[in-house]
């Protein structure tokens, strides 16, 4: 990647211009009272055609995708995008369809949303699916209305707490708080599982329900589920499912066989649907029975959802049919503890048990510290990394150690792949050893070097 | 090991007291502030805002985290640190010198609940 | 097992790596899941589809769906769409990547980000942009959230039922479940008071009438609340921005700069505010820094505001954005320039005003709101039944006349022809009076 550095603006020359738009005005000229009109002189930049294709194409090589490298960022499931997506995404059919177009006019638009529906139901043992939401967190807040919702139809109105885990998502505690819930954390055991005697005294006629991530942010499957789907229902509470840790259970283990009564699925993750550098997603919600009822009453998006998004997962299911969608899970897992064991002899590792889609290192076993030099850090891992061309796992996430390195590397990297991450890993680890300063100045090779965060935040420059 | 000052109070969230007569002077730990890293911003109260004892009057803000300011005290803020909203480094600089708000108290008796030196380096460590 | 595209895995490779973990077969690494919940049925899904199959099924779906000739707007725009922006969103580089953690390889989201911030704040007037919201009611919905948490002790807010009726269904939907009072209003002004937080007011009617704000920032904030307008950004190419009303926020929705209506998103919602309450601002936002060598470049600031750090203390739980949406933005603007932008005002404005004069003349319609300025959108009360007449409309191949409060909407943009438009005029003059 080489480093370039303009802004759009910087390449503005007046009277030059980049648009293409009929010139021969056609009807008489429409006025608006002055009074209502622009003051100021809008700057836009003005550039021609061919300077915004060079410019956004030098960008662009500044950035680093999935098509680029692999990329095994933690509880974000970076896997290959399909580019038959792309292609269906764009169809013409789809494209130039308005959103409030009469229902007769958009049934090709409609059979997609009601087959993704369908299929995201089988995938996940819920019974119907709402689109509208764009995001994960946004699938959170939307699933935490129907909460509500649930409840408040029951006259249940006392029910105002919600239980989250200490290693939940930050999204979590977010959600809830903004959807006028209050958060009680529960703590995980030693073994990095929600503790169930800790839940049991939380439990009572003020609780709502639980959000649970499971498996959870540190890769592990909540075996006691089954218990503590029970104990909540007793209490008269209702199970959340944060579908961000998804992917392993794709093709083996169904949210609504495991007890949750509403549940999100981020389709940008386990669906395939490209992140765009942070959206467009989609996170659609889906419930069960007892939540049925009041799915379409929370409106939390414009029009119909990201409905360009759900064509793209919606192609990547066809694909993958009732045939393939049985090996997607166990492969995201197998990479994930192929390279957790081949990593534990240089990485800490605290919990050694069998996991899932992802794990957490807790940070070099030799960091490299030394009478007048710090040892090498997570985010010196991180950095150095990028020096080797991929993507840096997720760093001080979760909040349980203070090391943390999370990795997710999915079911579509293959075994060189993963070898040729295992011996960079490997190679930075001995590094680290050796003189923890080569990492301490990484990344070298990047674009740029590392910021200045602080001055950054201090003095907020947020705009040419 | 952080500095602690002998002749200050101290909360159990890391701010600390300094007396002048019915004013209390109230800033953060060096404690605290080795704890948050580099502070880029203090959002303080205004002069004129109540606060009680135990209750946020603002907060402080490094790259990677956010923490609450819970006033040791309650009463009427008559001076807010201004110099800090250019330079909040200054709370990592001096944390002793860069006081955050000035309360005039409504109940000097709060103060029987603060800890003193000797009290609060058992808890900042 | 047949190969699948997607999953690289050998029988051999699969063997290789149960050996280096220790077990014996993919079932064993679920061994820490109750049997109960391992799924060994068979999936309600189809067969797996080839590619070419893929896109005979997608072929065959388009088919079912009508192309019309859209005439109408109420949130998305049917604009013209420049190809140079497809081919820019579609750059793997920018569409595969996450979000920008990782600021050293990851300067060309960063940057475009930085600049559709820039781009914000000057068609809003605003000194601050965030890197986008999902779509814009969402966004109107967090402005008001905003406006509570910058304004200590008063929770309540004043939302103008002039808003379109998307923006309204989803702010109702926001503020039910927490403690937030909310007052829906035709004349917001009435409803001002000591524990108001916030207003909302459209810049554009749902009818379409350009609004006169005068006096309004003036009367909400001597009643110590914030002004939030929300707009049309492409509109604000000509009219009065939200800063020059002296609003303190403003929001709306990008889609009408040059993102397709794609069945209503991803689109990107924007949200902008005065610098004052920058700290208050939901969402990410990307700032300029300098790194080890002194060079210039950006990255994700001010996160001691967000969900991730703040947890159940954060004003907002949006954690993601519309990134590429707000790319497809930015690159839109680029193209355009300040010309660009105007023209394809004054295009749709006289080609709107055109369809009105014609659709008076036919005697189907009168006016609802004489005199009053429109731009691209207006509302004509209908003198023939609304069915027959959308009816007429719809075998004529146009999606025009919705009905709304008991009228019914147009829209014009440049994208439709003159022909376009005398053909529309001409399947009206087909419905009997």
């Amino acid at each position: 990647m080489k480093y370039y550095d303009k802004l759009i603006f910087e390449l503005s020359h007046p009277g030059r211009t980049g648009y293409s738009l009929p010139s021969a005005q056609q009807y008489p000229v429409a006025t608006i009272p002055a009074n209502l009109l622009r003051e100021s002189k809008l700057e836009l930049p003005e550039v021609s055609e061919v300077d915004v294709v060079r410019h956004y194409t030098n960008l662009s090589q500044m950035n680093f995708g999935v098509d680029t490298g692999f990329y095994p960022l933690g509880s974000c499931t970076m896997k290959y995008n399909p580019k038959i997506n792309e292609e269906i995404a764009n169809h013409p059919g789809f494209a130039g369809l308005h959103p409030l177009q009469p229902a007769e006019t958009v049934k090709g638009a409609q059979e997609v949303i009601d087959g993704l529906d369908a299929s995201l139901a089988a995938i996940t043992g819920m019974k119907h699916f709402t689109f509208l939401p764009c995001a994960g967190a946004h699938g959170e807040l939307t699933g935490l209305m129907l909460m509500r919702e649930y409840h408040m139809a029951r006259g249940d109105s006392a029910r105002v707490k919600v239980i989250v885990p200490d290693s939940a998502h930050g999204t979590n505690p977010a959600s809830a708080a903004v959807c006028g819930l209050q958060i009680v954390e529960v703590k995980s055991g030693a073994d990095g599982l929600v503790d169930v005697e800790s839940l049991k005294p939380l439990l009572g006629p003020d609780v709502a329900g639980i959000m649970m991530t499971n498996p959870n942010t540190l890769g592990l499957f909540e075996r006691q589920i089954g218990e503590i789907a029970k104990l909540v229902h007793e209490c008269g509470g209702l199970l959340y499912y944060d579908g961000a840790n998804m992917n392993p259970l794709l093709g083996k283990v169904r949210p609504g066989d495991m007890g949750f009564d509403i549940m999100h699925l981020n389709l940008h993750k386990t669906f395939s649907t490209p992140h765009g550098g942070g959206g467009p997603g989609s996170g659609p919600v889906g419930v069960g029975e007892r939540v049925l009822p009041y799915l379409r009453i929370p409106k939390t998006s414009g029009f119909h959802g990201n409905f360009g998004v759900m064509l793209r997962a919606y192609a990547y299911i066809l694909m993958l049919g009732k045939q393939n969608v049985k090996m997607a899970g166990p492969f995201a897992t197998l990479s994930a503890n192929y390279i957790k064991e081949s990593l534990k002899d240089c990485y800490k590792l605290p919990i050694p048990t069998v996991c899932k889609h992802e794990f957490v290192f807790d940070g070099l076993i030799n960091d490299g510290a030394r009478e007048g030099k710090a040892g090498a850090t997570t985010l010196d891992v991180a950095k150095r990394l990028l020096d080797y061309g991929f993507h840096a796992p997720t760093i001080y996430f979760p909040l349980l150690f203070h090391q943390a390195l999370m990795i997710e590397p999915t079911e579509t990297e293959s075994l060189e792949t993963l070898d040729e991450f295992i011996a960079v890993m490997k190679k930075i680890a001995a590094e680290a050893a050796e003189d923890p300063d080569i990492l301490h100045g990484a990344p070298h090779n990047a674009p740029i070097g590392r910021p200045d965060e602080t001055a950054a935040a201090r003095n907020p420059i947020l705009k040419a | 090991m952080s500095k602690i000052l002998d002749e200050l109070l101290y909360s159990d969230s890391h701010e600390w007291v300094k007396v002048d007569g019915n004013i209390a002077i109230i800033g953060v730990s060096d404690f605290a502030q080795e704890e948050m890293g580099d502070i880029t911003y203090v959002d303080a109260p205004a002069e004129g805002d109540s606060v009680a004892k135990g209750e946020d009057f603002g907060a402080l803000e490094s790259v990677k985290a956010s923490s609450e300011l819970y006033s040791p005290v309650s009463g009427t803020v008559v001076a807010v640190n201004e110099e800090l909203e250019d330079k909040p480094e200054l709370i990592n600089e001096d944390p002793y010198g860069a006081w955050i708000i000035k309360v005039e108290m409504s109940d000097t008796s709060e103060l029987d609940g603060l800890l003193n030196a000797a009290a609060y380096a058992e808890i900042a460590k | 097992m047949a190969g699948f595209a997607y999953f690289p895995h050998t029988e051999d490779d699969i063997r290789i790596m149960l050996e280096r973990i220790g077990v014996r077969s993919l079932d064993d690494l679920y061994s820490d899941v109750p049997a109960d919940f391992i799924y060994n049925k068979e999936y309600e899904l189809p067969d797996a589809l080839s590619e070419q199959e893929v896109r005979n099924f997608f072929d065959e779906l388009g088919k079912k769906n009508t192309q019309l000739k859209v005439f109408v707007g109420q949130g998305a725009y049917d604009h013209y769409v420049p190809s140079v922006i497809p081919y820019i969103t579609s750059r793997s580089e920018f569409l595969t990547a996450y979000t920008p953690y990782q600021c050293e390889i990851s300067q060309g989201t960063l940057r475009y980000i930085f600049e559709w911030q820039s781009m914000v704040c000057r068609l809003t007037g605003m000194d601050v942009s965030n890197a986008s919201m999902y779509d814009g009611p969402s966004a109107a919905a967090e402005a008001l959230r905003m406006a509570v948490a910058c304004t200590r002790k008063r929770n309540k807010v004043v939302v103008s039922t002039k808003l379109m009726q998307n923006v309204l269904d989803v702010v109702k939907t926001y503020l039910k479940y927490p403690d937030i009072e909310v007052v829906y209003a035709w004349d917001v002004l009435e409803e001002l008071g000591p524990d108001v937080a916030g207003v909302i007011v459209p810049s554009i009617c749902r009818h379409g009438v350009i609004q006169d704000l005068s006096g309004v920032a003036d009367a909400v904030h001597a009643a110590g609340a914030l002004l939030i307008e929300y707009c049309d950004p492409s509109a604000l190419a000509v009219l009065k921005t939200p800063a020059e009303w002296g609003a303190d926020i403003a929001v709306g929705d990008g889609q009408s700069l040059g993102i397709p209506l794609c069945y209503g998103g991803p689109y990107v919602g924007f949200l902008a505010c005065k610098s004052e309450y920058m700290r208050k601002l939901p969402g990410r936002i990307v700032g300029q820094a300098t790194d080890s060598d002194g060079k210039r470049c950006f990255v994700l600031t001010l996160q001691a505001r967000e969900q991730h750090i703040r947890r159940e203390k954060a004003t907002s739980n949006i954690c993601s954005n519309q990134s590429l949406m707000a790319l497809w933005v930015t690159v839109y603007l680029s193209l355009m320039g300040p010309e660009g932008l105007r023209k394809v005002n004054e295009l749709s404005c006289a080609g709107a005003h055109y369809l009105y004069d014609e659709l008076l003349k036919t005697g189907r319609f009168e006016e609802a709101f004489p005199g009053r300025p429109f731009l691209k959108e207006f509302c004509l009360k209908p003198l023939v039944p609304v069915e027959k007449l959308q009816q007429k409309l719809l075998d004529a191949g146009f999606f025009a006349a919705l009905e709304l409060d008991g009228y019914v909407t147009f829209c014009v943009t440049e994208k439709r022809t003159k022909e376009e438009i005398d053909a529309l005029v001409a399947a009206v003059k087909e419905v009997a009076l």
